[in-house]
């Protein structure tokens, strides 16, 4: 029942966080626009600091009151802006048409309560439900995120379980109200490989099942090519490129896009390539290049591009890929010297 | 499984309370001053002063003495008064009512000013119910409790005269009465606890508050209140449960001056005034009392903490 409408459910647009430090402001998320159409998995892609959980949890308007966006940033959800919304308003969201997963279930849950009594609570928060409806709810939840025993297991304390049940009672808790949106934010990195394969083919059956909208934010591209339909992918609080994944893949049009992939290892027999690695590290946040903030750990980076910032465009007629570079690989990964010309003013 | 629990911690109590009775039992005899010289007055004869040692089996080694005194203590006899010959449990266990009704309102006090001073400080961070917050948790643990009363005797009775400065009347007598004389002992008593719980928990809640899964509560569309009610508190709870449970021990011992300065007739007065009376077998009788009472505050602190806290294997 996946229904891809064209309508995006959720838009963002010049999206600005900044958190202003003794140092300097620090802008973990620089303006960055994208949206999610119903039905669509959009994974957001980028090393630890690109600002990829803050712009996760701006949606939530769950950042800590540090935190402050710049006017002008909008986040619409079915033509709401939430950054305006009341608390109040935006407690009737929380867990009920918005959701989110975390990273480490060990720490997400309440230790000191049962978990059936901790997913129930979502329920109960925003629905009117008898205590036995709210218990039938629960049961019925934790049989479809895959529980076994849940009669018995809905009695279980968080410490009881292994990590990936907890990550599928997380899932249960916030699916609990069916909501429409659902963010996972790195819901795979702390459990082991095979539990990772698990949790992403249950996250894929839900949303088929249920016509979820996901906003997946992780470092890995093998979750992302498991998963998404469409890929952000973000670096020093902006997004350098996005596309399919089927494009990005084949084609990726960002250095660091390349860069990334590169340095993925894989574990066919056949490959004897030495798995690559990204030159430098991730900039300073206080001390930004001028241009382009990937130029000093760039390739194919030209004087020019220390000195002007290129902006999201689009690559092609086409399709919808967009990429912010002035030198885009071209089919073969090569620098596409046709762009250059065609970018710089 | 729980009972096991029970059971095993019961049985940690019994050496604990050998230890501390046998400590007790001796230092007790290291307090200088002969009980016979002053029942019988300066001018008895020696004949008289050692007739009365050995009718009080004094000659005999510590470890006897100890050894006759606890065979008695556990059948529930603790043994008559040097100086007035009633019976030491009677007295103590009438006195221990009083006692009670003192500690338990100073515990009130101190866990509930505690936790309402830790809660609003969390809830309205920087604001200025924080700030006072803050300061009372500093100014009430650096303060003594005899002095915290002396302060509130000047200010509450001798200039407002609101609250009477001694005396004390049973809750079973009067109830605006015990209110009335109560307050200013239990707030004295607990003072010290207030301040300690204030600030413990108040770290303990900010620490908890946090956490991820309070996170992952207000991404269920929990608001602040129930966060910190139904997510925060229980968590931050734990340790000072302990905390609590230390304060009681505090509050008992702190009758001892208190009930002094109030005049309240509780066990700390008793066991004061057999101090100077050199009331040897009523002193055991009150320690041994306190000790026991204090190793049962423990255990239900443990007990407490293993029903607070499900990852406690028991």
């Amino acid at each position: 029942m996946t229904s891809k409408e064209e309508w995006p459910l959720l838009e963002v647009k010049n999206l600005h966080a900044s958190i202003s430090t003794t140092k300097g402001n620090i802008i973990p998320v620089n303006s960055i626009s994208y949206s999610i159409k119903p039905g669509e998995i959009v994974a957001l892609v980028g090393e630890s600091g690109s600002g990829k959980s803050v712009s996760a949890l701006s949606i939530m308007r769950l950042n800590a009151p540090e935190i402050k966006y710049k006017s002008g940033s909008v986040i619409n959800y079915k033509g709401k802006n939430l950054l305006e919304l009341k608390e109040k308003e935006m407690r009737r969201l929380r867990g009920n048409e918005i959701s989110m997963i975390f990273q480490d279930p060990m720490f997400s849950l309440n230790p000191v309560h049962r978990i059936g009594k901790q997913i129930a609570e979502t329920v109960k928060l925003h629905r009117k439900v008898t205590p036995k409806e709210a218990k039938d709810i629960v049961l019925d939840l934790l049989k479809k995120v895959g529980i076994p025993d849940p009669e018995r297991r809905m009695s279980n304390y968080p410490h009881q379980l292994s990590g990936g049940m907890r990550q599928r009672v997380m899932i249960a808790m916030a699916l609990a109200c069916q909501p429409t949106l659902l963010i996972a934010d790195e819901p795979t990195t702390a459990l082991d490989v095979t539990i990772q394969a698990q949790i992403l083919t249950l996250i894929r059956n839900l949303q088929e099942e249920t016509g979820i909208s996901v906003l997946l934010i992780t470092h890995d591209l093998g979750v992302v090519a498991e998963i998404a339909d469409r890929v952000l992918v973000m670096y020093c609080g902006k997004i350098v490129e996005e596309g399919t994944v089927d494009e990005l893949f084949e084609n990726p049009l960002h250095p660091y896009t390349k860069g990334l992939m590169a340095s993925v290892p894989e574990l066919s027999e056949h490959s004897k390539r030495r798995l690559e690695t990204i030159p430098g590290s991730v900039p300073n946040p206080l001390e930004l290049p001028k241009g382009c903030n990937f130029c000093d750990r760039c390739p194919y980076a030209s004087e020019e591009c220390g000195e002007k910032e290129p902006v999201l465009t689009k690559a092609s007629a086409e399709s919808d890929r967009q990429v912010a570079c002035w030198y885009p690989l071209g089919k073969k990964g090569e620098i596409n010297h046709y762009a250059k010309t065609s970018n710089f003013s | 499984m729980f009972f096991k629990f029970l059971l095993r911690r019961l049985i940690y109590v019994i050496p604990t309370l050998l230890i501390t009775t046998l400590v007790v039992f001796s230092f007790i005899l290291l307090i200088p001053g002969d009980p016979v010289v002053a029942l019988l007055g300066e001018n008895a004869t020696p004949e008289k002063i050692a007739q009365m040692r050995e009718q009080l089996g004094l000659n005999d080694p510590i470890l006897v003495q100890y050894g006759n005194w606890l065979l008695h203590a556990i059948h529930g006899d603790l043994g008559k008064s040097i100086f007035t010959g009633q019976p030491v449990f009677e007295a103590v266990t009438g006195r221990l009512a009083v006692t009670f009704q003192l500690v338990f309102i100073s515990m009130l006090v101190s866990v509930g000013l505690g936790m309402f001073f830790a809660i609003t400080s969390v809830y309205f961070p920087n604001s200025v119910m924080d700030y006072i917050a803050r300061f009372i948790s500093i100014l009430g643990a650096s303060l003594p409790n005899f002095w915290v009363a002396m302060l509130l005797v000047v200010f509450f009775s001798l200039t407002l005269n609101w609250l009477p400065a001694t005396g004390f009347i049973s809750i079973t007598e009067n109830t605006a009465g015990f209110f009335k004389t109560v307050l200013l002992p239990a707030i004295s008593l607990g003072a010290v606890g207030m301040a300690v719980i204030t600030r413990h928990l108040r770290s303990s809640l900010l620490e908890v508050m946090g956490a991820d899964f309070v996170r992952t509560a207000y991404s269920k569309g929990v608001s602040r209140w129930r966060s910190i009610f139904n997510h925060g508190l229980r968590n931050a709870m734990l340790p000072v449960v302990t905390t609590i449970g230390i304060g009681f021990g505090n509050a008992i011992g702190g009758t001892v001056v208190i009930e002094t300065i109030f005049a309240i007739p509780g066990t700390g007065q008793l066991a004061v005034n057999s101090i100077l009376q050199r009331d040897f077998t009523m002193l055991q009788g009150v320690v041994l009392i306190l000790i026991v009472l204090v190793i049962i505050i423990n255990f239900i602190t443990d007990i407490v903490y293993a029903l607070l806290d499900p990852r406690i294997e028991y």
